[in-house]
């Protein structure tokens, strides 16, 4: 974890309530890449906020050498105080939080080379930011994963060309049919082959994936708690598992299928 | 009983920052409260934690506790609550994983926080941790240098500020964990008392050595959407900055009302504040919530102690916890 002080680059809005941002990394620019943080898909950052005395925990969506990507929704004050903020702008980041999705795990990827994996990713609503980086990454490797994005409404879809930029197949649902296919992620899971399961949603989408999912197929799923820290010292955000208690910000935000307990 | 270790940064000739606390020796006199910074480890990853004068660790029950449901935290204007109810993986394991963990990168007596549901609860958790000390004990270098009652969390069903909120209830388990250790006994008090000068002198008769002011203060959140509490506790314990004046209160009272040193904590966040709870008589200060929000917050306000002592004329900081105790 490291404490920075990152610059706003860019802040754009991308549906209603939802905001992108791309921050620049303190070094950026510097010859020096010693200095480069790896980051995995599906870890977050934890933003300080001017009047706000928690900070924010915003999954990370993309990263390149120098900048990082957010996505955020709106949802209260401190985070629409977030969305008015300019480019040139200063935020105080802990990051990269949290354990991130584990690609060694995604199907038969690399270590079976007759078939090629299959990674389904499924992103609902705020969910669907670190999907993206998961995306890229898993095409990067060579991988050719299929997505389903699941919004409430037309006026809520953001990133579907981008997922498709990448060169995945995307699915779109919304729950009233006003965009891509009407209903939930899990109604359109039925007609598509995946050998591995990638998951970042609300709960209840999430426990809806893992039920209609082949109990066979490995798994990855993202979740969200209000938290104290973000690093582990408070116990603010803590699970059960079926392997005890586990701290969603530094053995989560991602778990294993096989662990979760609903 | 003074562990001899090397000074992180050197205090500049003119700043004393060192305190005595109970007899024990500190280089300065902030410490982590506990619960706010675990058993040390994910702060020790970041800095070297033997800048701190100590800290008080993760409140530690006889059994592992997996403590409320979630959401356990709500933010407030200029602070936090919680409802994490000890969650804690239980004294034995404490020893067995979290002690020789901490030996590595913690060489100074660190504060055990204790509780339980019953006197019996505090006084089993005292006894196995005087008993995994004893070795370092005997060669005067113990690990654990005080042990800190916990009778002011306000998350747990029973035990906890149940004790605290009443002077025999406090006195006896104050009593219960005394007779079970040698090394100084602090009482951790609530705030959520009518008279708290009334609570630590029971705790100061029933033999504590020392009182820590204050714990959270119960408080609420109600979701405006759904109308419902935010905490699944619906209640949970406050602080952060918003309760610094309730805890130097608490402070000033209690220095006048006993004889036995009082840590101050509560909402303490600079350097500026460890100055002004001493001077309501602290012997010493615990830095709580600050930690979760900057995790280097006690490592800025401990090197930002030297400045702010020059600024406002003060030479050492023992002098000025001794002038205010007697004033």
């Amino acid at each position: 974890m490291k404490n920075d002080i990152m610059t706003i680059q860019s802040q754009r809005r991308l549906a209603e309530g939802t905001y992108e941002m791309i921050l620049q990394l303190p070094h950026a620019g510097a010859q020096d890449t010693r200095q480069r943080q790896p980051v995995l898909p599906g870890q977050f950052l934890n933003i300080r906020l001017e009047g706000c005395y928690l900070r924010r925990p915003i999954s990370i969506c993309d990263w390149r050498e120098d900048t990082l990507t957010i996505i955020y929704k709106t949802v209260g004050g401190g985070t629409t105080k977030m969305s008015r903020m300019q480019p040139g702008e200063k935020l105080d980041v802990l990051w990269p939080l949290g354990n991130g999705y584990d690609l060694s795990r995604c199907g038969k990827a690399g270590s079976d080379s007759q078939s090629a994996a299959c990674p389904l990713l499924i992103g609902g609503g705020a969910g669907v930011p670190p999907m993206y980086g998961l995306c890229r990454k898993l095409v990067g490797a060579g991988v050719q994963p299929k997505v389903i994005l699941g919004f409430r409404s037309a006026a809520d879809v953001f990133y579907r060309s981008e997922f498709e930029a990448l060169g995945a197949e995307v699915i779109l649902t919304t729950e009233d049919g006003s965009a891509g296919t009407k209903g939930f992620v899990t109604d359109v899971m039925d007609g598509i082959r995946y050998d591995s399961l990638f998951a970042c949603g609300p709960e209840a989408m999430l426990q809806a994936v893992d039920e209609k999912a082949p109990a066979e197929v490995p798994g990855q799923m993202s979740f969200e708690r209000r938290m104290g820290c973000g690093f582990g010292a408070c116990m603010g955000c803590s699970c059960r598992t079926k392997y005890g208690s586990k701290r969603i910000c530094v053995e989560g935000p991602v778990m294993e299928r096989s662990e979760i307990v609903w | 009983m003074v562990r001899e270790t090397t000074p992180a940064t050197v205090p500049t000739a003119a700043a004393d920052t060192a305190v005595t606390l109970c007899g024990i020796e500190m280089t300065n006199p902030v410490m982590a409260a506990s619960g706010t910074f675990g058993y040390g480890r994910e702060f020790a990853a970041l800095y070297d934690i033997d800048l701190l004068g100590s800290f008080s660790f993760k409140g530690t029950t006889p059994k592992p506790r997996f403590g409320n449901e979630t959401p356990r935290i709500a933010e407030c204007t200029e602070g936090m609550l919680n409802s994490v109810g000890l969650q804690n993986p239980g004294v034995d394991a404490v020893i067995a994983e979290e002690l020789p963990a901490l030996a590595e990168v913690f060489h100074k007596p660190v504060m055990a926080n204790v509780c339980g549901g019953c006197p019996e609860d505090y006084a089993e958790v005292t006894e196995k941790l005087e008993i995994a000390d004893a070795q370092n004990e005997a060669q005067g270098l113990p690990q654990i240098g005080w042990i800190e009652v916990n009778i002011s969390c306000p998350n747990v069903k029973s035990g906890g500020m149940a004790f605290g909120t009443d002077p025999k209830a406090a006195a006896s388990v104050v009593r219960a964990v005394r007779q079970k250790t040698k090394k100084p006994v602090i009482a951790k008090l609530s705030p959520n008392v009518t008279d708290i000068t009334e609570i630590g002198r029971a705790c100061e008769a029933a033999g504590a050595d020392g009182l820590t002011a204050i714990n959270t203060l119960l408080g609420m959140r109600i979701d405006l959407k759904s109308r419902r509490p935010v905490l699944a506790n619906t209640m949970g314990g406050f602080s952060g900055p918003a309760v610094f004046p309730v805890a130097l209160r608490a402070v000033y009272q209690l220095c006048r009302a006993v004889d036995i040193p009082v840590i101050g904590c509560g909402g303490i966040s600079s350097a500026e504040d460890v100055l002004e709870m001493m001077m309501a008589g602290a012997s010493a200060v615990q830095v709580g919530s600050a930690n979760l929000v900057d995790p280097y917050a006690c490592k800025r306000i401990i090197e930002e102690l030297p400045q702010a002592m020059k600024q406002y004329g003060i030479k050492a900081l023992r002098d000025l916890a001794a002038q205010a105790q007697v004033r």
